[in-house]
């Protein structure tokens, strides 16, 4: 990582100067400034749809801005491509992955720039550079393993990995924390403390207030594509950013939740699945209460409760939905009982992107007389539900026409929880409910599942975020390595029994 | 790759056709400068028989594609719809002859064991298809290359490669050469298929169910929706109307031929569908544009055969419609924000 020795320090390392883009009719950046200083982090914050997406693919070379100035290094940049970006020391990390499910690791880090001689691979350097990277990362990652065996988080380093390989000077990290654990997370903010003495400039974009602190230098507020203010984030405080960034006041994070713990409404014995990652697991889940379910990822927890909906196939033990028991569960049938899952991943599991928002938030919901009579839809009755349930969940632009994929992560998740309103359900399964959206969306997503709670519905929250299982939940099941690790409630539900929960457990496996 | 493409190319140009594409539709368009152009350039293109010639074929591939483009939109693909109009057909011909000779004189017997036996086999190739696919996990693609290799060699086994004869006056003269105010009657057959579709598209479960498996399988499972019934029922629609297309096909020559459809149909069905902004993606796609695109490559098969171009030559244009069609619509999706 070799720097220009010229540079003066005062001149930043990339100036923007009132950049714009339009897209068909929207203004998604509208003469924005950005400076990033060498050694420097710099946090984007905005809601979604405020622009940072544009503004980091504007810099790394996806598409060109309609106007305004790009330096870099001191030098005017024209016509910027991902690959010209990439040769000149712009390294972006973005939320979608760039990487080749089929190829292995290795072959992704080097992908575009591979090692040869004469035409061809030179497997072995590539491979001690591979580990080498790897290793001054501190990443628990196999170089040979294929992507697509790998779990978010690891597909995720891998993502961080390819980014830093080779001379990187301004790095851009678009929520890179969304799916690490905790541990992988301070290795993360070790490694970006390493980069920021070796001069390297950092973008990064987080909606997390901790690690805004943890990390910032300055802040650059974004709101409708507008840049707000930028700020030194040492004298600027909590609600000083969120008010910038909403235009408003937003006192509390987390709603204050009473919960009304009344029938069992869902009650797992010995659960175990096929594939061991969950094992031997008993759990209740209460109507009127927010059950929450904490763990590191790949501990088992997304995958009780999808068993529960019926996705992921049981090898033994029992479920009971309302005290019925619950043979060999499918995802029809437990919406006919009343359960209702939302997935981790919107794009992957919830929505069809091409179709549009009134189809998507219906699709759970055909089978019920009032919407299809003899496999003929019921469409003005779909159009009226849809269009109320829509604009109960304060959809902006509310046109139900639109497609999913034109939608930004906050409304996508809209679009999910609209599903919820359109039947009749008593218990909600959330997988992972915030990741990929902003402040005030999640506080949407949060005021949502008071409504529900308060209403006498059973909530289950399966969340890598600490803070807000423990701010949601009435009880608090830990789970680690496919088993319940621990179960809080009331005082003993605090950060530190969660943590000292899933320490035990290492502990009992070593001595086993 | 794709960024430094496009940021080479001049973006005006690329502006102008989108918005063009975006307001009228680029297919429209096209259908409509090609018969001015045409009826400017050679007067024997409206002429009567010309024209109830280019409404026939185009009904023909009008129905064969509005199948293929139901199972496109659930992601698959068939490749088998040529195989099957060839084996419709001989299959419909041979029924009537037996039965024709078993029952002598029994016309309504007879065309309706041959009508049925055709659409059976198309509803057998189909389900096969469709049981692959779905149960079996084979892709679309491989299963109905197979049913399509053993469909043809079917076809012709039965016949030996020569014509079946021996159909009832009134299936040939009666039905399939005869006209209704002034139309063939293939054409009301196709008319009734696209309304049919159309309904099935736009106002049924079968339809929103095959929009949402092709927009993406895994959320249409976590919403409930059983993915495997609606694979097969694509195929199996598909199938039914290549069966369907043979039999008009069959009524029309007054013959049963293996050679009938085959690559050329199959084909041409692939591309009516992809012109008529059926996305192989999956998800996207309405028949009645599909069916606009099928009248539109017929009156291109039609305008280079007048215009004495090489019939060598005429897969060439296709293709190269073809491939520009999918990039006009890859343009069109890049260019979408969210919001």
């Amino acid at each position: 990582m070799d720097l220009d020795a010229d540079l003066k320090p005062a001149e930043p390392l990339l100036a923007l100067r009132g950049i714009s883009k339009r897209f068909t009719g929207v203004r998604a950046l509208d003469r924005v400034d950005l400076d990033v200083h060498a050694g420097e982090l710099h946090v984007l914050f905005g809601e979604n749809g405020a622009g940072k997406s544009t503004l980091i693919n504007v810099v790394s070379g996806t598409f060109p801005p309609d106007e305004g100035t790009f330096h870099f290094g001191g030098e005017d940049i024209r016509h910027l491509t991902p690959q010209r970006a990439r040769s000149i020391g712009i390294s972006p990390v973005f939320q979608e992955f760039s990487l080749v499910p089929s190829l292995t690791v290795e072959e992704n880090l080097f992908l575009g720039r591979e090692v040869t001689r004469g035409g061809i691979l030179h497997a072995r350097e590539m491979r001690k550079r591979a580990t080498a990277l790897i290793d001054e990362l501190g990443f628990d990652l196999d170089p040979s393993q294929r992507v697509d065996d790998l779990s978010r988080a690891h597909q995720q380093m891998t993502e961080i990995a390819k980014a830093l390989l080779g001379r990187v000077r301004l790095l851009i990290l678009d929520e890179p924390t969304a799916s690490l654990t905790e541990r992988e997370t301070s290795r993360l903010f070790e490694l970006i403390a390493r980069l920021k003495s070796q001069n390297v400039g950092l973008i990064y974009v987080s909606h997390r207030m901790r690690e805004i602190r943890a990390l910032a230098d300055r802040v650059t507020v974004l709101r409708d594509g507008r840049h707000i203010r930028t700020l030194d984030a040492a004298t600027s405080t909590d609600s000083e950013l969120v008010e910038l960034m909403t235009g408003r006041k937003i006192d509390l994070l987390f709603p204050t939740i009473t919960h009304k713990p009344d029938k069992v409404m869902v009650d797992v014995e010995n659960l175990t699945l096929a594939d061991g990652s969950v094992r031997d697991v008993n759990f209740h889940a209460r109507a009127g209460e927010i059950t929450g379910v904490a763990g590191l990822v790949g501990c088992g927890k997304s995958e009780l409760i999808r068993a529960i909906y019926g996705i992921e196939p049981i090898v033994s033990g029992t479920i009971r939905i309302d005290g019925l028991p619950y043979d060999f569960p499918a995802p029809r049938r437990s919406l006919r009982n009343g359960v209702a899952y939302f997935p981790a991943n919107r794009v992957a599991e919830g929505l069809a992107l091409s179709r549009p928002i009134r189809e998507n938030a219906s699709m759970t919901v055909l089978d019920l007389p009032a919407f299809a009579r003899f496999g003929v839809l019921r469409q003005a009755v779909e159009r009226t539900t849809i269009q109320r349930v829509m604009e109960q969940l304060q959809l902006r632009p509310p046109n139900i026409e639109r497609t999913a994929g034109a939608l930004s992560g906050g409304n996508r998740q809209k679009v999910m929880l609209g599903r919820a309103l359109t039947r009749e359900l008593s218990v909600f399964l959330f997988d992972e409910p915030s990741v990929g959206i902003d402040v005030g969306a999640k506080l949407e997503v949060y005021e949502f599942m008071k409504r529900l709670v308060e209403a006498g519905a059973g909530v289950i929250v399966v969340s890598s975020e600490l803070p807000e299982v423990l701010a949601l939940s009435n009880r608090l099941y830990v789970m680690h390595h496919g088993r319940i690790a621990a179960e809080l409630t009331g005082a003993e539900k605090t950060e530190q029994n969660v943590l000292a929960s899933f320490f035990r457990e290492h502990l009992v496996a070593e001595v086993a | 790759m794709s960024a430094v493409v496009t940021a080479g190319m001049p973006r005006r140009s690329i502006t102008l056709g989108r918005s063009i594409v975006g307001r009228i539709g680029l297919l429209p368009a096209l259908l409509v400068a090609l018969v001015v152009g045409m009826s400017a350039i050679d007067p024997q293109f409206y002429g009567l028989i010309n024209i109830l010639n280019i409404l026939r074929n185009a009904s023909l591939l009008a129905i064969v594609a509005c199948g293929q483009a139901l199972v496109i939109v659930a992601g698959g693909f068939d490749l088998s719809v040529g195989a099957v109009v060839a084996l419709a057909s001989v299959v419909t011909a041979k029924t009537m002859a037996a039965t024709a000779a078993a029952f002598p004189g029994n016309t309504a017997l007879i065309i309706a064991s041959g009508a049925a036996a055709g659409i059976g086999c198309g509803l057998a190739v189909g389900l096969v298809n469709g049981f692959c696919v779905a149960k079996l996990k084979v892709s679309g693609f491989v299963v109905t290359l197979g049913t399509m290799s053993a469909t043809a060699g079917v076809g012709l086994m039965i016949t030996s490669g020569i014509p079946a004869y021996g159909m009832p006056d009134s299936f040939v003269k009666g039905f399939g050469r005869a006209q209704l105010f002034g139309l063939p009657t293939a054409v009301y057959a196709a008319l009734a298929v696209i309304a049919a579709m159309m309904f099935v598209q736009r106002r049924t479960l079968f339809g929103r169910y095959v929009y949402a498996i092709g927009g993406n399988v895994d959320a249409a499972v976590v919403s409930g929706v059983s993915i495997q019934r609606h694979i097969v029922g694509t195929y199996a629609v598909s199938s039914v109307l290549a069966a369907l297309t043979g039999i008009l096909l069959t009524a029309q020559v007054g013959s049963g031929q293996a050679s009938f459809g085959g690559d050329r149909m199959m084909l041409q069905s692939i591309a009516a569908a992809v012109i008529g902004g059926v996305s192989l993606r999956g998800g996207v796609g309405r028949v009645e544009i599909v069916a606009i695109s099928a009248l539109f490559l017929t009156i291109l098969g039609n305008a280079l055969n007048l215009l004495h171009v090489d019939s060598r030559l005429q897969p060439v244009f296709l293709g190269v419609i073809m491939v520009a069609a999918v990039a006009l619509d890859e343009l069109s999706r890049r260019s979408k924000a969210r919001v």
